[in-house]
């Protein structure tokens, strides 16, 4: 493995580790949005162009914003009162650690029948947009409605209802 | 200790993301933070299809991809309707600390 | 045919002269040199551009205002770029006591690294592209993209409630808007049937007699090059739709903070945003680097590049001098009431062109639902919307 993998790796790492440890609300989602960046030159380095890209254009450019957005209609940026963790965060750090190890002990064991390098798959755009409309037009159509029923559910729950005053 | 396959360093990354994103989304009090520990727990996931796609045995059958890029869609969905949730919560309750949200009933 | 060559040496002279100046190293090193000469001379030349449309912009703004301009320093005022920019960086650098001086300090550098990123996959001239990536056009919005974020952490990170208002206002403008640009350019990539640039480039760049076959000239090109426009304009947050720093309530919005040379940055980010946007909607629509008519080809591509862009970034200052700026629930209307549906409509309208083969029938077609569609929604849809006093339904 390469230097240039080794950087990806550990900036997308530090990213979400800040993400989860920081206190002030919005660095962390600024540091989600570092690890959302290194996930993309991950795929990048994968030969996965198009879903870097679109990794960017999805995440950086709209989830990040929507989470800081959310965090200051929520007044999340102010200095919170009594702790950031959870009253329970030991139960959910050793969850997270166990699974983590019972995740990398899998890789570690079978790590000896995982192919080796391959020659970098020729895959263009157009191959991926032949394939979405073809093999896979009824995914597609079913994530378009569901994006369709997300945005307007997403609408009507953070509606405000107007008072009646007459 | 060197890791051999490639693929199984991408893997380790992934495993260690997912780690860290289960762990915020079970550590943190605010709903927010949880959301973004479900994002990248997603991403990870993401991460390990698209690895699998590059080294497996059928990349130009493009099934990891397809699956990566459906489930950035649909990610993006569930963020959407997740904050918008977040939103309408605060709005009621006037707080996103989970911990005090311990009532089913109004 | 004597001339010939010397017109292909000229539209070349870029290529040659990197070429000649990487040759002295060894092999290995060539490519490598060659991109950093590239990126080099990108990294010049449009700051270069930006000091020139400063002063242009101010003069041009003058005529039309009725005064001078500069004309202080240098031959008509042209040097003023110079004292400007020597102004800048030997202003004191503050940053203000509350701030969150990291986060305060990378937003400037965030948003002029992704500006100077989408240059990457501009085709400037013949073979003149940094990066031919086969999703160039993907690339190029995913790095508008993160120009946001850029604009949310200097307006957050600043302490100040005018630059959090501007920010929260430039980025809730930005995503609207950003909706109906990259669905106006998909029309474009629907009929080439690729999102590499120079593919699109090439694919226009053919004339029936003397005249190009530019996608502005069609119906659908003509919708969606007025959509881009609109987006684009809202997306540099330039006038009308300059709401988010609007000097006179915001004081600049989410750089009022900034002074000196991180000032001067976010300015430069600003104008480069301009000349990439610009550029992209003359590679889409307008042919790009191609000659507007097939007699003019022997005129060096990258003069055709160049000079569509200047024309955009007039227009960009035309519109500053003319009109005034909206109001939030205006632009907000106007983006998901007008833009949106008219853009999807187009995109239907689009794939209606591409699947009727020939014939004036699909011109007559074409023209008859976007003119429809527009006198409809645009005229009578709009006509009698009294736009009364706001109601702040989400903000509390």
């Amino acid at each position: 493995m390469s230097v240039v993998f080794y950087g990806i790796a550990a900036l997308t790492v530090a990213g979400g580790l800040a993400a989860v440890l920081l206190k002030n609300t919005v660095h962390c989602a600024l540091a989600v949005a570092v690890a959302f960046a290194g996930l993309a030159l991950l795929f990048l380095s994968l030969d996965a162009q198009f879903v870097g890209f679109a990794q960017i254009l999805v995440y950086v450019g709209a989830v990040a914003i929507l989470i800081v957005f959310a965090i200051l209609l929520t007044r999340g940026a102010e200095p919170v009162t009594g702790g950031v963790f959870s009253k329970s965060w030991l139960v959910g750090l050793v969850i997270a650690a166990g699974v983590f190890a019972v995740l990398g002990w899998a890789v570690l064991q079978s790590a000896h029948a995982l192919p080796l390098v391959t020659a970098a798959p020729a895959v263009t755009v157009q191959d991926i947009g032949v394939a979405l409309v073809g093999r896979y037009v009824l995914p597609l159509e079913i994530v378009a409605l569901l994006l369709t029923a997300a945005t307007i559910g997403a609408v009507i729950v953070a509606l405000h209802e107007k008072e009646r005053t007459r | 200790m060197g890791v051999a396959s490639p693929l199984a360093a991408y893997l380790l990354v992934a495993a260690l993301l997912f780690a860290i994103g289960l762990a915020g989304a079970l550590t943190r009090r605010n709903a927010i933070l949880v959301l973004i520990g479900i994002e990248l727990m997603l991403n990870a996931a993401n991460l390990n299809f698209i690895a699998f796609w590059r080294y497996g045995p059928h990349p130009e059958a493009l099934t990891g991809m397809m699956f990566a890029i459906f489930s950035i869609a649909v990610a993006a969905a569930e963020a959407a309707v997740g904050l918008g949730l977040v939103i309408a919560i605060y709005r009621y309750a006037k707080t996103t600390d989970l911990d005090q949200m311990n009532r089913m009933k109004g | 045919m004597a001339a010939a060559p010397i017109s292909v040496t000229l539209d070349q002279v870029f290529i040659v002269l990197r070429d000649w100046l990487t040759h002295f190293l060894p092999a290995a090193l060539q490519p490598f040199a060659a991109v950093v000469l590239e990126v080099v001379a990108i990294v010049c030349v449009f700051p270069g551009l930006f000091a020139l449309t400063t002063v242009f912009e101010r003069k041009g703004l003058g005529r039309m205002q009725n005064r001078l301009g500069p004309n202080r320093v240098g031959p008509f005022g042209f040097f003023q770029p110079i004292a400007d920019g020597i102004k800048s960086l030997t202003k004191e650098d503050i940053v203000p006591l509350n701030a969150d001086a990291v986060v305060h300090f990378l937003a400037p550098l965030v948003l002029v690294v992704a500006v100077f990123m989408g240059f990457a996959v501009l085709p400037m001239g013949r073979n003149m592209v940094l990066v031919d990536m086969d999703a160039g056009l993907l690339f190029f919005f995913a790095m508008g993209a993160s120009t946001e974020l850029s604009i949310f952490m200097a307006g957050w990170s600043s302490r100040n409630k005018y630059s959090i208002l501007g920010a929260m206002r430039a980025i809730a403008q930005m995503i609207s808007y950003e909706v109906p640009l990259l669905l106006s350019s998909v029309t474009v990539v629907m009929i080439a049937g690729s999102l590499s640039l120079t593919k699109i480039v090439e694919a226009q760049n053919q004339y029936t007699g003397i005249f190009p076959h530019w996608y502005v000239f069609t119906p659908w090109g003509l919708a969606s090059f007025v959509m881009f426009a609109i987006a684009a304009t809202a997306e540099t947050n330039r006038t009308p739709f300059d709401l988010p720093e609007g000097e006179s309530e915001l004081v600049a919005g989410y750089f009022t903070e900034y002074s000196g040379f991180k000032f001067a940055l976010f300015f430069l980010g600003e104008y480069l945003g301009m000349f990439s946007i610009s550029g992209l909607g003359a590679t889409l629509f307008w042919g790009g680097w191609s000659a507007p008519l097939s007699i003019l080809s022997w005129v060096p591509s990258w003069i055709w590049f160049f000079s569509k862009d200047m024309a955009a970034i007039f227009v960009f200052i035309w519109l500053r001098g003319t009109l005034p700026r909206l109001r939030q629930d205006q632009l907000m209307n106007f983006a998901w009431k007008f833009v949106l549906p008219f853009t999807l409509l187009n995109l239907v309208v689009t794939a209606l062109w591409r699947f009727m083969e020939g014939g004036w029938l699909r011109w007559v077609v074409c023209t008859a639902i976007l003119a429809g569609a527009y006198v409809l929604m645009g005229r009578t849809g709009m006509h009698r919307k009294h736009f009364g006093p706001r109601s702040y339904r989400y903000a509390e």
